[in-house]
């Protein structure tokens, strides 16, 4: 199909589209109004029953608990898959990290370095802010993890990869991030020892807005903070090995 | 006028089909995607929306205060989390596709070899 005939082919498309989901949306409850039945009841279950600040982190790790499951796994299969689009090619052949010096590309400025090693403990201080205090301000693991996940690649603005490559060690990231996505499961069976469904939050929820409060949601904060730190790490680390480490033989014959 | 919150969705929707229909990168496809996924976060906050009313996390704020709905956004916090994952996967598609076939234009991977 030429370009043409497709651009031709996707404005028809696109107008039935835009028509019956604008028709769709019209009948929809109005914008902005204050009827929202699922609200009502999840902000009640967050701040009367579990003493949840944050509803929405009530919502994700408490009341929708096994869905938050899911995604989790979620996680780790693309990271999974993603280790297995990008492992080696038999006719790839891996630079060591240490072999992997200035030379080859032009000298990282000093402002920027200074700024990335300056910037790296804040970043990570802040990343392990947001996990702990996601269930009384806005953030938690989710969020956390990214932050924690990508600080440490300021060392590779830094134009310092060696040192990122020792930091992170591919098989204790992978152990970590398997480890914290199972501890979540046993966190849900444990729930059961007490007699209840899986995945309740059977700890004690104290007193709303202080650190130690909501029961087993800042525990769930922490290891999916800890997950998606580890599985954002082995990500950008797959795809760093591939622009940084990987040369063919046949290109360099 | 209200109902100009969901037609921002439909429009940022249809705004990704277009670049992914035109698009001559496959990291530029990906992207269109993302901006596609994007619209169902604007729909999802704009169903969740209240006039009046301020962010669901009662740190500061009176216990009986107006929120808007958390349930929608804490789906929005998945639909992040799935799309930060298909965009990956699909930049790691991007990279396997240019080794083999030493383009990444859609319109020039016409022939199957794996």
């Amino acid at each position: 199909m030429t370009r043409r005939a497709r651009l031709i082919l996707f404005v028809f498309g696109a107008c039935g589209f835009a028509l019956l989901l604008a028709a769709a949306l019209l009948s929809v409850p109005g914008f902005g109004t204050a009827q929202h039945r699922y609200a009502e009841r999840a902000v009640l279950a967050a701040q009367v029953q579990r003493h949840t600040a944050n509803a929405v982190a009530s919502v994700t790790f408490d009341q929708r608990g096994l869905d938050t499951l899911a995604e989790t796994f979620m996680f780790v299969a693309a990271v999974l898959g993603i280790a297995a689009l990008l492992r080696r090619n038999p006719d790839e052949e891996e630079i060591p990290p240490r072999a992997h010096r200035q030379e080859r590309r032009p000298p990282v400025p000093n402002t920027l370095r200074l700024a990335a090693y300056l910037l790296l403990p804040v970043t990570i201080l802040v990343g392990i802010y947001i996990v702990l205090h996601g269930h009384i301000s806005p953030g938690g693991g989710f969020q956390g993890g990214v932050v924690l996940g990508t600080a440490i690649h300021l060392l590779y603005l830094a134009g310092d990869f060696p040192t990122l490559a020792r930091l992170r060690p591919v098989p204790v990231f992978e152990a970590t991030e398997a480890v914290a996505a199972g501890a979540f499961v046993l966190l849900g069976f444990g729930a059961m020892l007490t007699g209840a469904v899986f995945l309740t939050n059977v700890m004690p929820y104290g007193t709303q807005g202080e650190l130690l409060s909501a029961g087993t949601v800042p525990l769930l904060n922490i290891l999916v903070g800890i997950e998606v730190a580890a599985g954002v790490v082995l990500l950008i680390a797959q795809f760093l090995e591939q622009a940084l480490l990987l040369r063919r033989e046949t290109a360099r014959k | 006028m209200s109902v100009l919150a969901y037609l921002l969705a439909v429009w940022v929707f249809l705004i990704g089909v277009y670049g992914l229909v035109t698009s001559r990168n496959l990291i530029h496809a990906v992207v269109c995607l993302s901006v596609c996924q994007s619209s169902t976060y604007v729909l999802l906050l704009a169903i969740g929306y209240q006039w009046g009313a301020t962010a669901p996390v009662f740190s500061g704020i009176a216990s009986d205060a107006a929120v808007v709905d958390p349930v929608v956004q804490a789906m929005v916090l998945t639909d992040v989390v799935v799309n930060a994952a298909v965009t990956a996967l699909l930049l790691a598609i991007a990279i396997q596709v240019h080794k083999r076939h030493h383009t990444i234009d859609p319109d020039r991977l016409r022939s199957l070899h794996g």
